[in-house]
């Protein structure tokens, strides 16, 4: 090989660091600097745990944590719930209006969260209902419920039912043998489904704003109002403390895959 | 449980329970919000924010003569007089159509423009940094380091949104790190916040991993051994890439460019935060409408035409992708 490959080869190694770096710092920063004791964010004092401390006895942010861990927790499961058994019917069996079932099941995935929010909350309005955790929980689901039925699907593309059937050529009735046989097979997937759905339930800002009542305030929005105020050290540890769980969270759902192989 | 084995035995009702809740809860909770949206954007706004329905002929004729009355109130004022409109069915038409009329006023255009330009240079820059590092996470890393190489890309993006915005605050605010960094070697601090700038910083810092992941697909799947054949037959290593590596990385391409362009557009939090009062986009613009000027059938209006483009959008991938099945089946 000539030189001049080698020349790229170095060429693209940079520029992968540079956006390694690009991609990091900010995490860094966001991390490092919530172990720092002075109240300016950016200027370091000495390595501190105070933050963390405000963290745990600011009543506001952790009664919004929970409700953000309750809203999620609530849409997984009813998205997993509505969207199982919707993915495996989209999935296996041909029926008139499949197409139009598959496109709509695609759509909230490429609507702007803007335009569904204004929309949702246009409707509550117009019947009447009052927002609360109650339709944030079911904006939640309507946004999410797709990308679980996606994942789920995309997992039962290559399934082969020759298990299935080998279950009922035993003797088993079609219950038991989607409990023992099926559903420990897409197992996977669904746990990926719902791990994403959790996410973005945990996550959601735009959505839930519009169509979360007094007294809904979810962490997302706490934060939101927090920045809106000023820096502070406080949202540097929230934000820690919301990465750490989010990486166990998908660190604990890769184990279990690894495990259901 | 027999009875319960019973119900789900006809093929049909079995269907209806697996397809049915899913399928009421998209349509109730997301497809007919929109529908209802599309009816309130024909709609106008009335006192303390209500939503009115003047569609009729009469509500039309009825305000066409206030309007004439009110020009000829400003003619006693020596003001110019504008020509009174004669009610007819154009009119008509734009009379119901107003928040659509108003939405292309010139007072607006600039965010269109804004939003847009801003979509298109994220998606140019995300293709532009994402590339090489795709390509060299597909082909020049040691296989045993690819999984751990692209979780280290992905991992960035587990921080919520937010968060990563307030990351981006702390760094470019007037006394930011890089501020500070800056005038500690003495030079001037500059402004990187609540401008332009920072809002595609943002957004192509929120982008970027959606740009690496189908480009890392698509460049993954590439034969080499065409890479080969190429120099063997004499391309230099440019011509080899932008005539065999690109092309054959078409489909990927075109997957990162709806996956960045798309959510760009629509973007609200990146604006809003790092933005400024000078660098809004259209879902500020929507948010706006809805939460202070409570103008919701303007809002439904911005609305539907962002829908719109994005469909449009998706509409031309589809075709240029469908292009490509039938030339590589």
């Amino acid at each position: 090989m000539s030189t001049r490959a080698t020349w790229t080869d170095r060429l693209l190694q940079a520029e992968a660091l540079f956006i390694y770096l690009f991609l990091w710092i900010p995490i860094v920063v966001l991390v490092a600097f919530s172990f720092n004791s002075s109240r300016q964010v950016v200027v370091w004092e000495h390595a501190s745990l105070h933050w963390y401390e405000v963290l745990a006895k600011d009543a506001v942010l952790l009664g919004a944590l929970e409700r953000s861990l309750w809203v999620a927790f609530l849409t997984t499961v009813l998205a997993i719930l509505i969207g199982t058994p919707a993915a495996l019917a989209l999935a296996r069996r041909e029926f008139r209006g499949k197409g139009a079932m598959s496109r709509l099941v695609d759509l909230p995935l490429v609507i702007p969260e803007i335009v569904m929010a204004s929309s949702m909350v246009i409707c509550f309005g117009l019947v009447g209902i009052r927002l609360s955790m109650t339709t944030v929980v079911i904006a939640h689901v309507a946004f999410s419920v797709s990308y679980l039925i996606i994942t789920v699907r995309a997992r039962l593309a290559g399934f082969d039912r020759s298990l299935e059937e080998a279950a009922m050529d035993l003797g088993a009735n079609e219950l038991t043998t989607f409990f023992r046989v099926t559903l420990p097979l897409i197992l996977p997937g669904i746990i990926s489904g719902a791990l994403l759905v959790f996410t973005l339930s945990l996550d959601d800002y735009v959505i839930t704003s519009f169509v979360a009542g007094v007294g809904s305030t979810t962490l997302p929005l706490q934060i939101y109002a927090m920045v809106k105020q000023g820096i502070s050290p406080e949202i540097n540890a929230v934000s820690t403390v919301l990465l750490a769980l989010t990486i166990t969270l998908v660190a604990i759902s890769h184990l279990l895959q690894r495990r259901a192989h | 449980m027999k009875r319960l084995l019973a119900f789900f035995a006809d093929p049909t009702e079995r269907l209806l329970a697996q397809i049915g809740p899913a399928l009421w809860w998209l349509v109730v909770f997301f497809a007919l919000p929109l529908g209802i949206m599309v009816v309130i954007s024909l709609a106008q706004r009335g006192p303390y924010g209500i939503v009115q329905y003047h569609w009729g002929w009469d509500a039309y004729v009825q305000a066409a003569e206030a309007g004439a009355r009110a020009a000829a109130a400003q003619a006693e004022e020596g003001a110019p007089v504008e020509v009174t409109p004669v009610p007819d069915r154009a009119g008509w038409a734009r009379y119901v159509f107003q928040n659509y009329l108003r939405a292309f006023d010139q007072l607006y255009i600039p965010i269109y423009v804004r939003s847009i330009g801003f979509a298109l240079i994220t998606t140019v820059l995300c293709l532009l940094l994402g590339y090489p590092i795709a390509y060299f996470i597909a082909i020049k890393a040691p296989e045993r380091l690819r999984s751990a190489l692209l979780i280290l890309v992905v991992i960035p993006f587990w921080t919520s949104f937010l968060v990563r915005t307030y990351a981006w605050i702390l760094i470019l605010r007037s006394d930011g790190l890089i501020n500070r960094a800056l005038m500690a070697l003495g030079l001037p601090s500059q402004q990187l916040l609540y401008n332009d700038f920072a809002v595609l910083v943002g957004l192509v810092y929120g982008e970027l991993p959606f740009m690496i992941l189908p480009l890392y697909a698509s460049i993954q799947k590439l034969d080499v051994s065409l890479l080969e054949a190429a120099q063997d037959l004499g391309a230099t290593p440019r011509q080899a890439f932008f005539r065999v590596t690109v092309p054959l990385t078409r489909p990927g391409i075109l997957a990162g460019v709806i996956f960045v362009f798309i959510p760009s557009i629509g973007a609200f939090v990146i604006p809003d935060l790092m933005g400024g009062s000078r660098s809004i986009m259209v879902g500020n613009l929507i948010q706006n409408q809805f939460l202070f000027t409570r103008d919701l059938p303007f809002g439904s209006a911005v609305c539907f035409l962002l829908t719109a483009l994005v469909l449009v959008v998706l509409f031309g991938n589809a075709l240029v992708a469908g292009e490509e099945w039938e030339e590589h089946p």
